[in-house]
């Protein structure tokens, strides 16, 4: 197993150094001059030539890059060109908030996607099956935004049940933090939920018709036993790497949700940075991301050693 | 029994003092459009770090929602004849929220830094200051270069505004991590994105006028959620309005709506002179800029994309500020002499304007009114909408035909001038150039008395309907929503929420 893992990470390591050039030049293809912006309104030249050289961007492009990652490489990401925060700092602050929402999401996501999967798998072609595949469906079609927006009106505006928006930290208040998270994670974990379930069901169904399964059965073992231990185990094996991949999914969600409920997290970050061209916390967070998201594709991997013992021998 | 009477009466009295009590210290929670910049009135550049630096920084001087020049940490001052000293008197008593005391080695110090720091944006402000003198405890003398009739508004503003010398020294540029100025609120906390909360600062020199413990600015960008979060009772006050949300929030009994007229403005900017871009005829012949004006109907603009709420305008200021020129009133649509000036320029046929626009949803619902208005005369015009970046650079480089753009707005009317309109402009993006308008702003920029430059603007602005370089559409409104328990606010036309005997009723 050590041996497979390290050959998994061996291979990371060029996508690593090929994602972080290309990160690094899409801030650099992106029409306009972020200084323009930064300079103030008056855009006074004096300043504008003092912040070109401050961010070296009098360089040729690979000494600019290379400046850069040599920086990275040494936990050194730049500060933000707006609010003259160091970038590590800055997504040491935002990463629990979003790991806070990623964590509450997915587990909206399985507690509501993976029952659902088995039950319209095992009662396929019923009422209940149909049922499940609409609320699915519906929660994969109703957008984020529209969704959000409406829970605000409703939860918070109405009936005055949860904040609005916003973000209280863990430490200070563990029962706002939940509270003021329960929206956001519910809208961004139904929508995973829905993906989640569909999975389920298939492979659920495809289990359910294997040899063993009929064996089981034939034991005289109960329907639950047969369902929950047998089938259940099996099937799960893509689920896991399903839920690795949707971390992707949950990042890019979070985007969009942390921007409608106001959530300092990740995602907020990473639009708000674009939006001011702010790009020394782009090129962080990006680069951050990508080399999170190879690292989970790694642990997805390695789980399945944990699940199936077959692939221990191989 | 009277025993109980008593005691009842005085219970019940005891009562009412305490529910009837005026002021209750609380932490006032109040939602920006977006999050601040860097904390330093040197180096920041947005309006929202304007508006925390309301309460955090003291100005030399600030104005009255009628834009006049009132002291604030200079008590008085007076300008040598030649117009090129002015000597402050300094209030006595005040210390920065790190216990160093503001004097007249302050100020100067705080010249110096705006002045010298690499990464000040306030040098072009008080580029007209040649030298500081401390000529007392509490009274400096500022030498000027030559007269400059704008100076007292400029320290009006970030440029005015005195961080602690002390904190300013040992910080160096990173002083907005940390910042330590002089006004009722120091700074106690920031998350990007999240919050900046301030604490009220008992040492203050107006203390008393000052009566929430705490205030905490929160960005929220999402005019809908700003709204919401105000409704649920999530925040206290919130800045900037949607003109469309303007009926839901007038409508809820729990909350009051404020507005003053911005002093910037919004229009269409045209590329004159700019490089090879500026030789169309849109740059060349000013009929059919005169035109693309008279086909437009401004308050229609005004009642269709911001539901009336904004101010329609035609010069670079509004109508309600006092350098307004009054012998010409924005008038309505006239596609007859739009069609006829655009036959006059040989276009009787109709013409193609490309205008480029910022991506943003205003601006588009905007243009999107403008262009239909244009077509009435003949003027097609095409939409190509940038990201705020590359319009900003496209246009300084001189690669556009013409671009919807606008100006925050200065206190004094140099500022929504000089600098777009003169040939050395620093961003006079169209490169227009008249030796009679130069003349005519520089001129300004010394102006002794207000009535003299009065004179001289409108003389100005005469030329500038005339040439069009600039094509003014509108006036943002300034909307605030907040609480009904807030009383006593101000709204003023820089926008700012100054809370000096604001108070919190219930």
């Amino acid at each position: 197993m050590l041996r497979f893992l390290f050959r998994r990470i061996l291979i990371a390591l060029p996508t690593i150094v090929i994602i972080s050039i290309f990160v690094f030049l899409l801030q650099k293809l992106l029409p306009g001059d972020p200084l323009l912006v930064l300079a103030g309104e008056e855009r006074d030249p004096e300043v504008l030539e003092f912040l070109r050289e401050k961010y070296r961007l009098n360089d040729p492009i690979p000494v600019q890059y290379f400046a850069w990652i040599t920086n990275a490489l040494q936990g050194d990401l730049g500060t933000s060109l707006r609010t003259g925060q160091p970038v590590t700092e800055l997504m040491a602050e935002k990463l629990p908030v979003t790991i806070q929402l990623a964590v509450m999401s997915m587990i909206f996501a399985l507690v509501i996607g993976i029952p659902a999967g088995i039950l319209s798998a095992v009662k396929k072609g019923t009422a209940t099956d149909y049922v499940a595949n609409v609320v699915a469906l519906s929660g994969l079609s109703i957008p984020n935004f529209w969704l959000g927006i409406m829970l605000i009106l409703l939860v918070s505006v109405k009936w005055q049940l949860l904040p609005a928006s916003g973000y209280v930290p863990l430490s200070e208040d563990f029962g706002q933090s939940i509270r003021t998270m329960l929206m956001p994670s519910f809208v961004l974990g139904t929508a995973l939920a829905a993906t989640l379930m569909r999975h389920t069901r298939s492979s659920m169904l495809s289990v359910l018709s294997a040899d063993y399964v009929r064996t089981a059965r034939a034991k005289g073992l109960s329907e639950r036993v047969v369902v929950l231990k047998h089938a259940l185990r099996n099937a799960l094996t893509p689920i896991v790497t399903l839920s690795a991949l949707l971390f992707g999914e949950l990042v890019a969600g979070a985007v969009l949700t942390e921007q409608i409920f106001t959530i300092p997290g990740f995602g907020k970050l990473v639009v708000d940075a674009v939006f001011n061209r702010d790009y020394a916390v782009v090129q962080g967070i990006v680069l951050v991301t990508a080399v999170g998201f190879i690292f989970m594709n790694l642990f997805a991997d390695a789980m399945y050693f944990v699940l199936n013992p077959r692939l221990r021998e191989a | 029994m009277t025993h109980f009477k008593t005691a009842l009466i005085t219970a019940l009295v005891g009562a009412t003092a305490l529910t009837a009590s005026p002021v209750i210290a609380k932490d006032l929670r109040i939602a920006l459009q977006s999050d601040a910049d860097v904390l330093d009135p040197d180096q920041s550049r947005t309006f929202v770090g304007r508006i925390v630096y309301a309460s955090l920084c003291d100005k030399l001087v600030d104005i009255t929602p009628d834009l006049e020049i009132i002291p604030q940490l200079a008590t008085s001052w007076e300008t040598s004849a030649d117009g090129t000293q002015v000597t402050m008197q300094l209030r006595e008593g005040v210390v920065f929220h790190d216990g160093t005391p503001f004097n007249a080695e302050a100020v100067a110090a705080n010249i110096e830094r705006s002045q010298t720091l690499d990464e000040s944006r306030r040098k072009s402000e008080l580029k007209s200051i040649t030298g500081t003198e401390v000529t007392g405890d509490y009274e400096i003398v500022l030498t000027l270069g030559a007269p400059d009739a704008t100076l007292m508004a400029q320290l009006a503003d970030r440029a005015g505004m005195m961080v602690s010398p002390t904190a300013a020294a040992e910080a160096g540029a990173d002083f907005g991590l940390n910042p330590v100025c002089s006004g009722p609120f120091s700074f106690t906390e920031r998350v990007a994105q999240d919050k900046i909360v301030l604490s009220k600062f008992a040492d203050y020199w107006n203390a008393d006028e000052i009566n929430f413990d705490s205030v905490t600015f929160l960005p929220i960008p999402d005019t809908t959620v700003r709204l919401a979060n105000l409704q649920s009772g999530d925040i206290d006050m919130l800045e900037r309005l949607a003109a469309t949300d303007l009926a839901q929030a007038e409508a809820d009994e729990n909350i009051v709506v404020d507005r003053a007229v911005s002093l910037g403005y919004q229009g269409i900017t045209f590329n004159i002179g700019n490089g090879e871009k500026g030789d169309n005829p849109w740059g060349n012949d000013k009929r059919l800029r005169q035109a693309l004006s008279y086909a437009i109907d401004r308050e229609a603009l005004n009642q269709v994309v911001f539901e009336g709420a904004f101010a329609a305008g035609n010069q670079p200021f509004p109508s309600t500020s006092p350098w307004y020129n009054t012998n010409f009133p924005v008038e309505g649509q006239d596609i007859e002499k739009a069609k006829a000036l655009l036959a006059e320029a040989g276009f009787a046929d109709g013409i193609d304007l490309e205008v480029q626009v910022p991506n943003s949803t205003v601006p588009l619902a905007v243009m999107q009114v403008v262009q239909a208005m244009a077509a009435q005369a003949g003027i097609n015009i095409s939409l190509t909408s940038k990201e705020f970046a590359t319009l900003l650079a496209d246009q300084s480089a001189g690669d556009y035909q013409a671009s919807q753009i606008g100006w925050s707005g200065r206190i004094d009317p140099d500022g929504n001038n000089h600098q777009f309109v003169t040939t050395d402009g620093g961003i006079n993006d169209s490169k227009f150039s008249d030796p009679k308008m130069d003349e005519l702003m520089d001129a300004a920029r010394v102006g002794a008395t207000t009535e003299e430059r009065k004179a001289l603007y409108d003389e100005a602005i005469e030329i500038m309907l005339d040439e069009l370089n600039r094509v003014f559409l509108y006036h943002v409104t300034w909307i605030w929503a907040y609480n009904n328990s807030i009383k006593g606010f101000t709204p003023y036309p820089d926008g700012m929420i100054r809370l000096e005997g604001v108070t919190w009723e219930e």
